[in-house]
């Protein structure tokens, strides 16, 4: 029986061939749009992600429950070495780092700047952040040794300063005694991100807690996941442990850098809101055929009908032929999307202005359309819903068909 | 002349009957143009308004949008790169009438110091009555005032470096910096002013303090950072800046907005591609259901059409007449589409809050509040596009049912 209505689904679509390549011609269109798009779209979030949390900020910071909102010295995290070596253990990832901040004003012979120094360990730093992978002139910190700093290179510009030259830093420590240090330049980092060439400068976390007087405390624990899929579940593990207290507040990606999740957030409902339209067009565009195709076969219906045929068996017919339909058209756009995608996804794409677009967002210069089983099947699967919604009118529209009056129709 | 009048007139006659034989089509067909078109203009509304946006905060935060500096300054902001205020030439071009405003500013590194809490922050010595007109942080003075002369002696600060300060209006706070010599200059300033940018909570580190005040400070009397320059259109600003970089001096560089923000720059390029392929997308994905709804209605009318070139209507009027229908169908579509977003744009026009997404609009440039801006330009790019791609994509169709050969078609059940 399902054969039949088959075959004969089938048949009936190729009767008009224009008209229905025409209806799978939008779908196809729409499909590969929606494979490419999206692909590309979710691509440069990943990479959007990565670059920036990468770059300093880590997926997960443990910190003192205040220090989000405002970080002042004195809202310092005890032990943070200590602990950070438990987590290291307990969680069996490596990727995790201790630091400290402070503010200072630094000179060289001829500037003054104030700005955020780090203490960091040189032994794990690496491993949560790239920038000591950045450092384009000398080399990053020894570790544990104490009078070394690494600067951006906007900042060694306009202190006008080169490896070796001496840095004098004045700030205020921890128990608000005054902290200053002699310390040397051993590296120079250039990491694409203005803030950090401009206002950022690392010393080795023991050093810092000797100069600021921090008895040993941090600021925070930095964790830098394997995958960014790995947060929450790394988040749910790290709030279980019983060495980390109610006093540690434990801060995601999305709390440290609220502007990235939200600036995809607005990125994504309009490009919601652009497919949603491609969807709704292919729709009536389905809508309209089988409507016509329902319409000039009143006659043929009204025949099945007097010779016994259910509605509720026209009406599968007619969802099965749009069915075919936009099983043609996914499959279809499918092969198509993931060609064109996959042609860019080895070359890169770029358009103009994407360019000065990067250097805001800390994207390379060409995106590279990351295909996934998401990309791939979210958008055609959507169109064709879509196209089986449409469809529910005119198969409806044949449970009000009078065989008698069907047949008499023109 | 007048044949050709009656010809048009029945023409339309046809075309217009004809589309309403099958009404659910063409409504079906009238709703999915309406929407494309709606789709087209007010995405493109939507975009626009906060492209402009950010265009206009980053006008302000450069700011201005012709710099006049030393060389070295947009690499290095520091005091030694300073230059003369204006004198002689380019004081006269920048007095002839029609520019708006212009000013001239300090802008030197500092540290901010309370008692408890010290941070790296910029210095600005700004002219305060130029300041409405080229940052607009007077409108955004929450507490205290504004600074009201080039002589004041407070300064203004952001709410939120207070707050991190730990201080408040009326206290006093030290600002260090370094005069050109490399000594440290140190004065301890009243906090007059609190403002707030449009952005709350996300820390700002300019402050504010009157021009002669920090000219005294650095010790660099009559001498500034920048000359800035504002009119009244930031499109329209070239004739402006080649006069003054006629007039500048030697010694200083004249920079526009655009190349001094690139990002800025190719926003407007950005967006103006953006509205081409969206509209262009658009109608695409509509074209596959005009072309369809053509084919269908030549389709049906194959006997019908074999019937009046049998009676003698030459194949160039049966082209003319299924295009005369597109062409309704198109026209009749973007009146409704165009109506519909006009009517869905105006009332967004005094605001579209998008708050919740105000950090990630930030790092974009633009604000938490979305103006749609609705222009002719946008919307007769979208009605040529699709008037005149329609037009062609129904050429095909109109062309195969001319060619129909009357005797078959006749002959066609």
């Amino acid at each position: 029986m399902i054969n039949v209505t088959l075959r004969m689904a089938w048949r009936n679509l190729w009767r008009h061939g224009r008209r229905t390549w025409l209806t799978i011609g939008a779908m196809i269109f729409s499909n590969t749009l929606l494979v490419f798009s999206m692909s590309l779209q979710f691509g440069s979030y990943d990479m959007m992600i990565d670059n920036t949390l990468q770059a300093f900020s880590g997926h997960i910071q443990l910190q003192h429950p205040r220090y989000l909102d405002d970080p002042k010295m004195r809202y310092a995290l005890p032990g943070a070495v200590a602990t950070a070596q438990r987590l290291r253990d307990e969680i069996g990832l490596s990727s995790i780092s201790a630091r400290a901040a402070g503010f200072a004003l630094v000179s060289s012979n001829d500037r003054s700047y104030g700005l955020q120094i780090i203490g960091v360990d040189a032994d794990h730093e690496p491993l949560v952040s790239t920038l000591p992978g950045l450092v384009r002139q000398g080399r990053y910190l020894a570790p544990a040794a104490s009078a070394e700093i690494v600067i951006g290179s906007v900042l060694a510009r306009n202190l006008k300063v080169d490896i070796g030259d001496e840095l004098t830093f004045l700030g205020s420590g921890y128990d608000d005694s005054f902290a200053a240090g002699l310390v040397r330049i051993v590296g120079i980092f250039e990491s694409g991100f203005p803030e950090l060439d401009r206002y950022m400068a690392q010393i080795n976390l023991g050093y810092f807690q000797d100069i600021f007087a921090m008895q040993g405390h941090g600021h925070a624990i930095v964790i830098r996941a394997r995958h960014i899929e790995d947060v929450d579940r790394l988040n749910q593990r790290i709030s279980n442990l019983e060495s980390v207290g109610d006093d540690v507040a434990i801060r995601d990606w999305d709390a440290l850098q609220p502007g990235l999740k939200q600036a995809i957030q607005a990125d994504m409902t309009s490009a919601w809101f652009m497919y949603l339209v491609l969807i709704v067009l292919v729709a009536f565009s389905v809508l309209n055929t089988q409507l016509m195709s329902v319409l000039e076969r009143t006659r043929e219906f009204g025949t099945m009908m007097a010779l016994g045929l259910k509605p509720s068996r026209l009406s599968r017919l007619v969802l099965l032929e749009t069915g075919l339909m936009a099983g043609v058209g996914l499959i279809m756009g499918i092969v198509a999307g993931a060609l064109i995608t996959w042609y860019f996804s080895e070359a890169g794409f770029s358009y103009p202005g994407m360019e000065e677009m990067a250097v805001k967002f800390n994207l390379p210069d060409r995106m590279y359309p990351a295909i996934s089983a998401i990309s791939l099947t979210l958008g055609p699967g959507v169109v064709a819903l879509g196209s089986l919604l449409a469809a529910i009118y005119p198969a409806t529209r044949l449970y009000l068909l009078l065989p008698i009056e069907a047949m008499r129709a023109a | 002349m007048t044949v050709f009048k009656l010809y048009f007139a029945t023409l339309l006659t046809l075309s217009w009957r004809n589309l309403w034989r099958n009404h659910r089509r063409t409504l079906i067909m009238l709703g999915a143009i309406s929407i494309g078109v709606w789709a087209m203009i007010f995405m493109t509304a939507l975009m626009r308004g906060m492209v402009d946006d950010m265009l206009d905060q980053g006008i302000r935060n450069l700011p201005g949008q012709i710099q006049i500096q030393h060389p070295e300054f947009l690499d290095d902001p520091s005091v030694v790169n300073n230059i003369p205020e204006p004198q002689g030439e380019l004081l006269a071009a920048l007095n002839q009438p029609g520019l708006k405003r212009w000013a001239t500013r300090i802008k030197v590194p500092a540290v901010i110091a309370s008692e408890r809490e010290s941070r790296g922050v910029t210095l600005l010595g700004v002219e305060p009555d130029a300041e409405p007109d080229i940052t607009g942080i007077p409108a955004r003075v929450i507490e205290g005032r504004f600074l009201q002369s080039n002589q004041d002696d407070g300064i203004v600060i952001d709410a939120k470096l207070a707050e991190r300060l730990e201080t408040r209006l009326g206290k006093r706070v030290v600002l260090m910096s370094q005069d050109p010599e490399n000594n440290i200059s140190e004065r301890g300033f009243r906090i007059v002013g609190i403002y707030r940018t449009r952005l709350p909570g996300v820390e700002q580190f300019d402050v504010y303090a009157a021009k002669d005040t920090l000219q005294e400070l650095l010790r660099i009397e009559g001498r500034v950072s920048q000359i800035v320059l504002v009119d009244d259109d930031y499109r329209e600003i070239e004739n402006l800046y080649q006069r003054i970089r006629q007039a500048a001096p030697a010694g200083s560089e004249v920079k526009a907005w655009y190349e001094i923000d690139t990002y800025l720059a190719s926003m407007i390029n950005m967006m103006d591609g953006f509205v081409l392929v969206w509209v262009i997308i658009i109608f695409l994905a509509l074209s596959f259901g005009l072309a369809n709804t053509l084919v269908m209605s030549v389709f049906e009318r194959v006997r019908e059409i074999g019937l009046i070139q049998a009676l003698g209507m030459r194949p160039g009027l049966i082209v003319s007449q299924i295009l005369l229908e597109s062409l309704l169908l198109l026209l009749i579509g973007l009146v409704i589409g165009n109506l519909l977003a006009y009517i869905t744009v105006k009332p967004l026009e005094s605001g579209l809050d998008i708050s919740v997404v105000a950090e990630g609009m930030a790092m974009m440039g633009a604000s938490s509040m979305l103006y749609p801006n609705l222009t002719l330009h946008d919307m007769v790019l979208a009605n040529t596009v699709v008037i005149i791609l329609g037009v062609l994509t129904s050429i095909l169709p109109a062309w195969r049912a001319a060619r129909l050969d009357p005797v078959r078609a006749l002959n066609t059940i």
